[in-house]
């Protein structure tokens, strides 16, 4: 099971990502954003950081890097791949997942710990996981305030695309647990498809009980699991 | 020809701004009272070389459309100048 990491100028959760994955016990490898080939990979992982500085919107430019057309064949073919943070604001950019993320409400950088419960199992990234389940991650970012017009919203309410929501420790997605102002507390997507997903929330950096907490492991054990079953999306669920 | 191109991006009315709010909440604790509504946008200077304005027009629809503008959140229009050495 290998895990291939993308490294965008201005990435920086890309080594937070190895060390992570690989605590989890997976191997990985840097894709540079300039490669056109993900031959190898089970799995990519766009990280976190400011690709391109955040010029013009977060991941505006990024989604323009040679790379992102084999991350797109990729994720067409059915394979797993998650954006986190800047990551999941790429993939927004790049059209392979619907919305956009705006300024934080409180216009202030959040860097903290939150909760956010499980909204659906039917993901490679989620699949050991069970509906409601509340995890405690970090998060950091400034923008992270998911908008989508309301006929996307209900399509990912109906369809089952919303993955995880911002909730309180008792599992509520209560408005003063909402950190950044998102709608209707959404802290994670997927396609209509499942394959790929996005999370404001960074599970690498809670895969070790020293660095505060393990909840971030599942994710990466649940698509290695995902790989390993050959699950095909489209299938089961 | 040489032109110039100036886009005006907003976000749409139904997208809350954050930054605009801050703003004016920062002027009206100044003692600007009266100031209502902020709402932040950009402004992007294109210079482009291309044949005719119909052509220039077309780059920087294409542009807005692909890059500078997101669509979902944002709207945008633009004047387009012939640049004259000024």
């Amino acid at each position: 099971m290998k895990f291939g990491i993308i490294v965008f100028p201005g990435s920086n959760c890309d080594k937070d990502c190895r060390t992570g994955i690989e605590a989890a016990g997976f191997d990985t490898g840097f894709i540079w954003h300039r490669d056109t080939s993900v031959a190898g990979y089970d799995c990519l992982v766009l990280p976190g950081g400011f690709s391109y500085g955040d010029y013009l919107r977060p991941g505006a430019i990024a989604r323009f890097s040679p790379i992102m057309d084999s991350v797109a064949r990729f994720a067409s073919d059915g394979k797993p791949v998650l954006g986190i943070g800047n990551g999941f604001q790429i993939l927004l950019e790049a059209g392979l997942l619907p919305g956009a993320m705006r300024r934080n409400a409180g216009t202030r950088f959040i860097c903290d710990w939150i909760n956010v419960r499980v909204e659906s199992e039917g993901t490679p990234f989620t699949s050991l996981y069970a509906e409601g389940d509340v995890l405690t991650l970090p998060v950091a970012h400034g923008s992270g305030n998911y908008f989508a017009h309301p006929d996307v919203l209900a399509q990912l309410n109906t369809g089952g695309q919303v993955v995880l929501r911002y909730c309180n420790e008792l599992g509520e997605a209560a408005s003063r647990a909402n950190p950044n102002g998102s709608l209707e507390n959404i802290a994670g997507i997927c396609n209509e498809t499942g394959n790929v997903v996005g999370i404001m929330p960074h599970p690498e950096r809670a895969c070790e009980a020293i660095l505060g907490g393990t909840d971030g492991r599942r994710i990466f054990e649940s698509a290695a699991e995902w790989v390993r079953g050959g699950v095909r999306v489209g299938q089961g669920a | 020809m040489k032109y110039v191109a100036y886009v005006n991006i907003k976000l749409k009315q139904s997208v809350l701004d954050p930054q605009g709010e801050a703003v004016r909440s920062a002027l009206v604790s100044m003692g600007y009272g009266g100031v209502q509504e902020i709402r932040l946008g950009k402004r992007i200077r294109v210079e482009l070389e291309a044949a005719n304005e119909a052509e220039c027009r077309e780059i920087v629809d294409e542009i807005s459309q692909r890059v500078l503008v997101n669509p979902n959140m944002e709207t945008y229009e633009y004047e387009i100048r012939e640049e004259s050495g000024e």
